[in-house]
């Protein structure tokens, strides 16, 4: 019946037969997105492998096989060295302090007060806003003279005028910094992905083990927590993958000052790439994401996957 | 009872004073940007006087400064114009490849979704090198369109996973009873699915859009004129004149350009976080 049918109809109506095949037009949806990843960041990165051991600089674009040079380049470097400390110590730093916030925010907002969704409004904005503007705002807050933080200190008689903190300027301040503006820019989402979580654990079972004579910590931790464990699991991958990627905090507030204390990957790969215009051994520098990445990305798969079955 | 009662008001005002810690942590910065916008220089930039309030009278100069002259309406159009464009493109791709993936490919479609969605996490300071050759091989450097070339690199993942979710909450019942009544799988598609999922489209518009507004990285490595800036590469960078930096100017332009973010993010929160978690979580 349906040969017959098919070789009376016109071309098009063929085509529309085709288009009716849910694998073929599954197939045509899904190629438009495919295609664009393909070629912009999987294409991309590829050829950012290829920089890497290449002598590719802007100023003599050759595409020489140099082999691991730039990875033997950098190493060498201490300052590469410094750089990837810090990269572990501002992500690190900044998440745990970023999830000790969220924890502890989730616990204010989920009890019921008046005024609750103005002040929830309100704590969401680091999140939101985007985070260059709101890195200006608190490179303004360090400024070195006209610092509020200074201010407040010196009028609470913390500190004398003479001997107030330079911020931005002081290897140990500079990055404690950095690590409060990235943590304060993550503690909302933490916050909203707890609450996600805790809102998501049944009532009964909390009720049970209050019958059962659990008080607040315990059910705290041993029901909560392990219950929205992969959740917070997908909140954190998040937070490690854009803080240990980061440009924009340590650009607009140090620039990887005082002489390299802040510097982090991205910032280097950025210095040493686009400004300096070495971009093979900025596409090395780079790439020392990678293996943090794949770790990350693993763990999330395999959590995902747990869910599944 | 009166032990009881005390113990009741301590637990009161400790967990009161908690709300105010938080709330004024997230909120300080910006209470900082507004007020520092609508203050005079000479009160700015003095260390007697106390700075969380006026000391002389409010005043609009840095408002009209930045309007007047600097670039800054020309970035605010500049990133209206990226905004528009990279919405358009992701919403023509992303829609049909999430309806694709969450119902005419099976299993193979939850995994090229999960494919899809990491690759949302590959950052733009490990592909900014090789993209800014890319762009430089379009034609594209130091314009604005070389953003509406990259920005779709993120946000089709991230509004395919997105519309994902939505599409799997609906009841795949509707469009099978329209393909009954003699529609297309295509028209299905763009006469049920697409006016079922209208809400999750206005979630996927807006956090495309506020997407492209809080990115930094390769704005900054592919535009450097100033008339081709998005407005927060213009204003974080644009209103500094060797070491000094206009600090009123600076925090009214990103007032400015934080409040519509603002927003958007409160209104759309919950769909936001539906769709993120529905997504992974069943």
């Amino acid at each position: 019946m349906v040969t017959i049918g098919e070789s009376v109809i016109r071309p098009a109506s063929r085509l529309r037969f085709i288009l009716d095949r849910r694998d073929v037009l599954g197939s045509f949806f899904v190629a438009p997105a495919i295609l664009y990843v393909l070629l912009l960041v999987g294409v991309p990165f590829l050829m950012a492998l290829y920089y890497s051991v290449s002598a590719y600089t802007i100023y003599d674009p050759s595409w020489s096989f140099v082999g691991l040079e730039n990875f033997e380049d950098i190493i060498d470097d201490p300052v590469f060295r410094q750089t990837l400390y810090n990269t572990f110590i501002f992500t690190f730093g900044s998440q745990i302090l970023g999830l000790i916030l969220g924890k502890f925010g989730a616990l204010v907002l989920l009890r019921r007060f008046p005024g609750r969704g103005f002040v929830r409004a309100m704590i969401i904005l680091p999140w939101a806003v985007p985070i260059a503007l709101a890195t200006v705002a608190w490179q303004w807050m360090f400024d070195s003279l006209y610092s509020v933080i200074n201010w407040t200190l010196i009028a609470l008689g913390i500190v004398a005028r003479s001997d107030a903190p330079n911020w931005l300027g002081d290897p140990t301040l500079a990055m404690l910094s950095v690590i409060v503006v990235n943590a304060w820019r993550f503690f909302p989402f933490a916050i909203v992905i707890f609450l996600a979580g805790i809102t998501a654990v049944p009532q009964d079972v909390l009720d049970a083990a209050t019958v059962d004579g659990a008080g607040f910590w315990r059910r705290n931790y041993q029901i909560i927590v392990p219950m929205i464990l992969p959740i917070v699991a997908i909140g954190l991958v998040f937070g490690i993958v854009f803080t240990f990627t980061d440009l924009s905090v340590v650009f607009l507030m140090t620039m990887g000052g005082p002489v390299g204390a802040t510097s982090v990957l991205g910032f280097q790969g950025f210095q040493t790439g686009i400004v300096s215009g070495d971009v093979s051994h900025g596409a090395a520098i780079s790439l020392f994401m990678v293996p943090v990445l794949l770790v990350v990305v693993i763990a999330m798969l395999r959590f995902i996957r747990r869910r599944e079955i | 009872m009166k032990r009881i009662s005390t113990v009741k008001i301590l637990q009161e005002t400790s967990f009161y004073g908690a709300v105010t810690f938080f709330f004024v942590l997230a909120a300080f910065p910006f209470y900082w940007m507004l007020i520092t916008s609508f203050k005079e220089n000479a009160d700015l930039y003095s260390v007697s006087n106390i700075p969380f309030w006026f000391n002389a009278p409010p005043t609009l100069e840095h408002f009209r400064y930045l309007f007047e002259k600097t670039l800054f309406a020309t970035w605010l159009l500049n990133s209206f114009i990226i905004g528009l464009c990279v919405t358009a493109i992701t919403l023509v791709t992303a829609l049909p490849a999430a309806y694709s993936l969450a119902r005419m490919t099976g299993r193979n479609g939850e995994a090229l979704g999960i494919g899809i969605f990491l690759t949302y996490l590959v950052p733009p300071t490990l592909l900014f090198l090789p993209l800014s050759r890319v762009v430089a091989e379009l034609g594209l450097q130091n314009s604005m369109w070389s953003l509406v070339v990259v920005y779709p690199t993120f946000t089709i993942p991230f509004c395919t996973w997105l519309m994902m979710g939505f599409f799997k909450a609906m009841p795949p019942e509707i469009e099978e009873a329209a393909i009954v009544d003699g529609c297309s799988l295509f028209g299905a598609f763009v006469k049920m699915a697409i006016p079922l999922s209208l809400p999750g489209i206005l979630t996927v518009v807006i956090f495309t859009f506020t997407l492209t507004l809080q990115e930094f990285v390769y704005a900054l490595t592919f535009v450097s004129s100033s008339a081709e800036k998005p407005i927060t590469l213009g204003v974080a960078t644009d209103l500094i004149r060797g070491d000094i930096f206009f600090w009123g100017e600076i925090m009214a332009g990103a007032l400015i350009a934080s409040i519509p973010v603002a927003i958007a993010y409160n209104l759309f929160l919950d769909r936001f976080i539906a769709g993120i978690t529905g997504g992974a979580i069943k």
